[in-house]
């Protein structure tokens, strides 16, 4: 799981990107009723599906969500960032975050990122340059800073989540806590 | 905050409560907007994040628990399990405490949050984490309670600890009081409509007021409860008039503390409000729905399920039966709830009325089992979130209201105001 983990967290990734609304909540991103198992396959039959039944089909791995404000509000449930990762997609961009969900999703290796407004669409092909802290829109040329990443949150994503982070430090690195990048 | 430099070290800055708790909780006086690492009272994790926490905690190479007394896993969200595979999930909890050590508590105890407040597993000034997102709720008790999920909750079993952003808080200060067969509830649905379900994202709220000084603490876990719903980190109610088995030391803001916003509302002229479907902040006055026909009535989950929500509900339907059309369904927040609303004869009243007692428990709220509405069905339920699929089926609407404004709702088979049914009984009702 490690190494699989570290890639997906590598510093730039391009995909493309599948645009969603405001106020996405962890009901729509993996209904209740699904979570709760620990078979992470289970998990990616079902994602989004009451949003857009036809995401399953699309998603290609490396993929990237996109959507507007207070993605992933709602329930504490680390199914939702996990269904979105099991089934491929490689980041989330959002105009904001539930913070549950943006902690979930770091903890777990998925990256999160905040930008500004944006005029992506869905089939755009983007890349998401974690250490600049850009998004890049490749289709239309255009360049999104992302709201910088608190140190911690990057040691956490660059070791491929928090269990491998804990288990290769055993306790939080002082040295992780302050500043951006 | 931004664009207050840091002040001299002998001019201690005023702090809000949640920058004091975690002052506390850092060993250094802290500010919003500081990323620190901070130590852990107690932790909290339940059948629905518990299992993924323990895989979690197993792949960090975590050996024991950081301390097994301040460990606390809940079974509520699907028990008793509908099915094998909840039932091993269930059974891998067990065997995790039997090992680890920690409190487990068992199908049928209770809601998690009850819990932890009624057996005063939280307490003021602490700083609680729950793999849960109603956590938030313990603000009732003056205690920093953060909801997060099941990785981060392994991550305290093993260090204790949790890195957080100190948030910023936004004031809210309810004046006037509340008129008759008005709760918490309605102030509740009234912030949530007001500030959206994303007004609080990152940041702590304090509730007070003379409206909030008031307040049962089961209508401050009521209010506490819903901080979720705007997106709040934690919501922490004044201590001011806070009533506990036990004694403790209240944590207020300092004079002069430093707010991001400022929020102030008269509640002597609240009416009873309603959610609308698909969003808890889609609230409306109920005279604006009522007529809607409705399926089924829940009254139950950490919002409102405790003694006064089921004395209210049953206040509304003494000597009456609920509409032919209607389920009524009821899950007390715990054992000790149940058994109070037993000796009482709250049981006896709502179940000749016609209401189907379920376990204590999650219940029908996040649509596991035990209620999960039909087709074109519309539910209303005292349970804090609306989502569309929430109770397990996308194509049912629910309403969220009060415990009263379900009772009543169950019993026209419509959704109905209260106040007029209260109005009409002989004995004096009055709410706090
Ligand atoms: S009662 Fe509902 S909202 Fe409360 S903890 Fe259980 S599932 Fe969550």
């Amino acid at each position: 799981m490690g190494t699989s983990l570290k890639r997906a967290s590598q510093a730039r990734l391009v995909g493309r990107a599948h645009v969603y609304g405001d106020h996405i909540d962890t009901d729509r991103i993996i209904p209740g009723k699904y979570t709760k198992t620990l078979d992470l396959s289970h998990l990616a039959e079902h994602v989004l599906e009451d949003l857009d039944p036809d995401f399953r089909q699309r998603v290609q791995p490396g993929d990237i969500l996109v959507a507007g404000a207070n993605f992933g509000c709602g329930s504490s449930r680390e199914q939702a960032p996990l269904a979105l990762k099991a089934a491929g997609v490689a980041a989330v961009v959002a105009r904001s975050f539930a913070r549950i969900f943006y902690r979930n999703a770091i903890n777990i290796g998925l990256p999160a990122v905040e930008i500004g407004p944006h005029r992506i669409r869905s089939g755009h092909r983007l890349e998401v340059d974690l250490r600049a802290g850009v998004v890049r829109d490749l289709t239309q040329g255009e360049e999104y800073p992302a709201t910088p990443m608190p140190r911690v949150m990057l040691a956490i994503l660059r070791a491929g989540g928090l269990v491998n982070y804990l288990r290769e430090h055993r306790d939080y690195r002082l040295g992780d806590e302050h500043g951006a990048p | 905050m931004a664009g207050n430099p840091p002040s001299h070290r002998d001019a201690a800055p005023a702090q809000t409560v949640a920058e004091k708790i975690l002052s506390a909780h850092v060993g250094r006086p802290v500010r919003a907007g500081e990323l620190v690492v901070a130590s852990v009272d107690g932790a909290m994790a339940t059948d629905a994040t518990g299992p993924l926490a323990i895989r979690a905690f197993q792949a960090m190479g975590g050996q024991a628990l950081w301390d097994p007394a301040r460990c606390f896993l809940v079974l509520d969200h699907a028990t008793p399990p509908p099915n094998e595979r909840i039932g091993n999930l269930h059974r891998l909890m067990r065997e995790f405490q039997q090992r680890m050590g920690g409190h487990l508590y068992e199908v049928g105890e209770g809601i998690c949050h009850q819990l932890m407040v009624e057996d005063a597993r939280v307490r003021p000034g602490e700083l609680f984490v729950g793999a849960d997102s109603h956590t938030p709720t313990y603000g009732a008790v003056n205690a920093f309670a953060v909801g997060v999920g099941s990785t981060d909750l392994a991550a305290v079993w093993l260090t204790g600890k949790i890195w957080l952003k100190v948030p910023e808080t936004i004031r809210i200060e309810l004046e006037g009081r509340l008129p008759k067969g008005i709760t918490a509830k309605d102030l509740a649905l009234f912030l949530v409509g007001h500030l959206g379900v994303a007004g609080a994202i990152y940041q702590a709220i304090e509730y007070t007021g003379s409206a909030i000084h008031g307040l049962s603490l089961a209508s401050r876990m009521t209010v506490a409860n819903m901080s979720a719903e705007m997106g709040a980190k934690t919501g922490l109610v004044d201590p001011t008039g806070l009533e506990l088995p036990y004694p403790f030391s209240p944590v207020h803001p300092d004079p002069g503390a430093p707010y991001a916003a400022v929020h102030r509302f008269d509640v002597s002229t609240l009416e009873p409000l309603v959610a609308a479907p698909h969003s808890p902040d889609r609230v409306v006055p109920v005279r604006e729905v009522v007529g809607q026909p409705i399926h089924q009535a829940f009254i139950g989950s950490c919002t409102n399920a405790r003694l006064e929500d089921l004395q209210m509900a049953a206040q509304v339907l003494r000597g009456k039966r609920i509409h032919p059309r209607v389920r009524l369904l009821i899950a007390p927040a715990s054992r000790r709830v149940f058994h109070a609303a037993l000796e009482d004869g709250t049981v006896q009243v709502l179940s000749q009325a016609g209401a189907t007692f379920i376990p204590a428990g999650c219940g029908p709220c996040v649509g596991t089992h035990q209620g999960i509405p039909g087709d074109g069905e519309a539910v209303i339920a005292s349970t804090n979130r609306n989502f569309q699929g929430r109770m397990g089926n996308p194509r049912a609407s629910i309403y969220l209201a009060s415990p009263a404004v379900v009772a009543a709702s169950a019993l026209v088979g419509a959704i109905a105001d209260p106040v007029p049914i209260l109005e009409s009984e002989e004995t004096p009702w009055e709410l706090r």
